[in-house]
């Protein structure tokens, strides 16, 4: 939770082994980098806006992990953040992003014309298509450390650049603290609220501070295309719609993205970008092109079969149930949908998501068939 | 020295040399320095809490304006005296350790509260919040310690159990009984705000005192990190293991950081005697026993609490209070002596007659169910005790306690005689 300025030196009274955390249980990334050293090394430094070291690793210090699963653990607070506590971040983004080095530069492709394909995905399987990222706005500080002015300060400045928008893109934003119980009926139906966060993960890092003051939701009128404004990213984009048609889906994506890029700049308040880390995003594990691109398929077959996972594995691909991330899939519908994030472009990372499905639509098919599919298995990508 | 000691906690320039000595001495404290400084530091400051800008002010890129809270859909104690006023004046302040009034205010922010339940809706970081942020936090005090006026009245402090009569209550009707409260140790921040060193300390400080108790306090600590499964299971049949605290009025205030590090149970061995370290404040103290004798209870707790104040004397350290506030503690709620003694009793009959509120409201009572706060009567059980905190003693308030229960129980044997009952004169609050 954000301390005052001076709290920080009042830490520095006492000795480093007095004030690091006891990490022995614990199983993130953060966890795994940050020895003693390092936090004697880095805990006097904060940024020009006042997040410190305690301030990043405060949720890893509080959600210990599980012994399957590898969270995070740590958060930034504004861009700053990465490089004040890179000597903590960076290993922890080559951890997270398949050994990205700190030298290493990230590709940003928005040219949806540079995607093949994508618009023939069978819509008997494929029954919904959709494609999200997040974007930060520079001169901000982030979901975990800004105080309730700068949250009020994005949220207009939001709706000034989104209610301009027009055409396709022509919408409304809908305040959490003051839409109608109607509205909010509505919204729930097209699947768009989000809710106060309630895993600990987000919590402990102070991104549900004040809820809902700053927060809400803006739409288009067709319902293909929405933004979350203040959740745990200044803005998540998302292109939605029913069927296969992911080349659609994403053209609009980038298409929208690139015309509410242009009007925060116009008021000298871009996105947070740079060429190592792509987009900078409040988690780690979502720089670089923050997109998670993915399809509702039906694969009962493909899914219980022995080499399901592999498969996936080496098309870059993660499954989650229908319900989101950590929920199981129901009637073997499955949300399938690029696992990379860092280190490949947004068309390269839609494009194994556009081929890949494709490829496992027709094992589906083969195996409904009662033919094998072990001639179909990929190499790794 | 205690009394001198005592009387100084105002003078917050002499707790800011008392925080830098701290740092120079070594482990080993010498309380003949604090005599030392006591003497020419009181004569020299008269502290005015108007003059109370402690630590250096926050910087901000937002007016207040910008950055006052949305409480309209709010009904806690904070929402109801945070003016726009008050919120520019104090929002740019800071206690000497860094703590700032957003902060203090976040867990009512995030807890809008409930049209029925009035919660108090702000904490305190450190000791000298209660100065530095006083122009929010004194009407809060007042509203919730019903007229208390922490601007004039002065709150006694009163642990000679040797006054209280007529502790012994009819063991068919009072199962159990047990009186808690709660201690901070000066210089080190409350746990909304403190530190993993600073949490750290206050464990080492109370369990190297805890260590020092004999006779029947002889006990032993139990670290949360480190306790056996078998351990744990033996606690949790004690019905002495506290959790991590899932309730977001206190998560939202950031006591939860760092679980389980540093937090523990002591008890002595037999296990009448308990205390929580680093749970929602630095020690939660706690006296009780199975069926109604009430006085043993309190003399236990007044023993025991002003031995574990000795030895943390012995040490350099002493307990928060002051003669405005009485005993220093995290929630508004808990200040002046923190005490709640209760009884659970049973009462199935009294319970159904309508005047029964009534009859707890005269007699400054309030009834819970036997899980504690905001549970049910189970049986016509229940857990009776005293509504105040401040502006009366503790031998005050157990005595309220004794008086009222055993008001309560004669009307259950009469209801059980047939005969009829009486709605006693309200008792006056403050003495």
């Amino acid at each position: 939770m954000p301390f005052g300025n001076t709290h920080n030196n009042f830490k520095l009274n006492y000795k480093v082994e007095e004030e690091y955390p006891d990490l022995s249980k614990h199983n993130n990334h953060m966890a795994k980098v940050l020895t003693k050293e390092l936090y004697g090394k880095l805990r006097d430094k904060q940024t020009s806006s006042g997040y410190t070291l305690d301030d990043v690793i405060q949720t890893g210090i509080d959600n210990p992990g599980h012994p399957f699963i590898m969270t995070v653990g740590c958060v930034a607070g504004d861009e700053e953040s990465y490089e004040v506590f890179k000597d903590l971040l960076d290993p922890v983004i080559s951890d997270r992003h398949g050994g990205y080095k700190p030298t290493d530069k990230h590709k940003t492709d928005l040219n949806f014309e540079n995607l093949k394909g994508g618009d023939d995905l069978d819509p008997n399987y494929v029954l919904s298509s959709r494609v999200r990222t997040g974007r930060s706005i520079k001169g901000y500080t982030l979901p975990p450390h800004n105080s309730r002015g700068e949250r009020r300060a994005i949220e207009k400045l939001s709706i000034e650049a989104l209610t301009s928008l027009e055409g396709e893109f022509k919408g409304k934003y809908y305040p959490l603290k003051s839409m109608t119980d109607a509205e909010q009926e509505q919204l729930i139906n097209d699947h768009f609220l989000f809710d106060k966060p309630v895993s600990p993960l987000l919590t402990c890092a102070g991104m549900a501070r004040d809820w809902p003051d700053g927060r809400g939701i803006w739409h288009n009128d067709d319902k293909t295309f929405l933004v979350w404004v203040n959740e745990e990213d200044h803005l998540r984009v998302i292109s939605m719609q029913k069927g296969g048609n992911m080349r659609e889906v994403f053209r609009r994506f980038c298409v929208g993205l690139q015309k509410i890029e242009e009007i925060f700049k116009k008021h000298n308040h871009g996105f947070m970008w740079n060429e190592h880390l792509g987009y900078i995003l409040t988690c780690p594990s979502n720089l670089g092109t923050g997109l998670r691109g993915g399809v509702h398929v039906k694969l009962p077959k493909l899914s219980t079969h022995a080499k399901f996972e592999e498969i996936l594995t080496r098309l870059r691909l993660q499954k989650r149930g229908t319900g989101g991330v950590d929920t199981a899939s129901v009637g073997g519908v499955f949300d399938i949908s690029n696992a990379d994030r860092l280190g490949s472009s947004e068309v390269e990372q839609v494009q194994l998501v556009v081929d890949g499905v494709k490829l496992m639509v027709e094992m589906e098919k083969k195996l409904e068939k009662g033919e094998a599919i072990d001639s179909m298995i990929p190499a790794q990508k | 020295l205690l009394k001198h000691v005592r009387n100084i906690s105002r003078h917050r320039t002499f707790l800011n040399m008392i925080h830098s000595f701290s740092r120079i001495l070594s482990s080993k404290r010498n309380i003949g320095i604090l005599s030392l400084m006591g003497g020419s530091v009181a004569a020299g400051f008269l502290l005015q809490r108007e003059h109370a800008s402690a630590g250096s002010p926050l910087r901000r890129r937002y007016p207040a304006s910008s950055e006052y809270p949305d409480l309209r859909q709010h009904n806690n104690c904070m929402a109801s005296n945070l003016t726009p006023a008050i919120y520019a004046k104090l929002c740019d302040k800071t206690t000497p350790n860094g703590y700032t009034l957003d902060q203090a205010i976040q867990t009512g922010v995030d807890n809008p509260g409930h049209p029925f339940i009035k919660t108090v809706g702000m904490v305190a970081g450190d000791e000298e919040s209660y100065e530095v942020f006083a122009d929010l936090l004194d009407p809060i005090i007042k509203e919730r310690h019903n007229g208390y006026d922490p601007c004039v009245m002065k709150h006694p402090t009163d642990l000679d159990s040797s006054k209280i009569h007529s502790g012994q209550f009819d063991d068919r009707y009072v199962l159990s009984s047990r009186v808690r409260t709660g201690r901070s140790i000066r210089g080190l921040s409350l746990p909304p705000a403190c530190t993993r060193a600073e949490r750290r300390e206050v464990e080492r400080v109370v369990v190297d005192a805890l260590a020092g108790l004999k006779g029947d306090l002889t006990g032993r600590y139990y670290s949360l990190t480190q306790m056996t499964e078998k351990e744990q299971q033996q606690l949790i049949d004690d019905h002495f293991l506290f959790d991590k605290p899932v309730s977001p009025l206190l998560t939202c205030a950031g006591m939860a950081r760092d679980w389980p590090d540093a937090r523990g149970i002591w008890h002595n061995n037999e296990k009448t005697f308990l205390i929580w370290i680093n749970e929602e404040d630095h020690t939660r103290v706690i006296s009780m026993e199975k069926g109604g004798n009430m006085k043993r209870v309190f003399d236990r707790f007044c023993r025991g609490l002003k031995e574990v104040e000795r030895l943390i004397q012995e040490r350099g350290w002493e307990f928060m209070w002051n003669e405005r506030l009485g005993y220093i503690l995290t929630c508004p709620s808990n200040l002046g002596t923190g005490l709640r003694a209760g009884v659970h009793v049973k009462l199935p009959l009294l319970s159904k007659d309508p005047r029964f509120s009534k009859i707890l409201d005269n007699l400054r009572l309030q009834k819970r169910g036997t899980g504690g706060v905001d549970t049910a009567a189970v049986g016509g059980v229940f857990d009776i005790s005293n509504l105040d905190r401040l502006g009366q003693s503790e031998v005050q308030l157990v005595q309220t306690v004794v008086d009222g229960v055993n008001y309560l129980i004669e009307c259950e044997k009469r209801l059980e005689r047939g005969q009829d009952i009486k709605v006693p004169p309200p008792i006056k609050q403050f003495k």
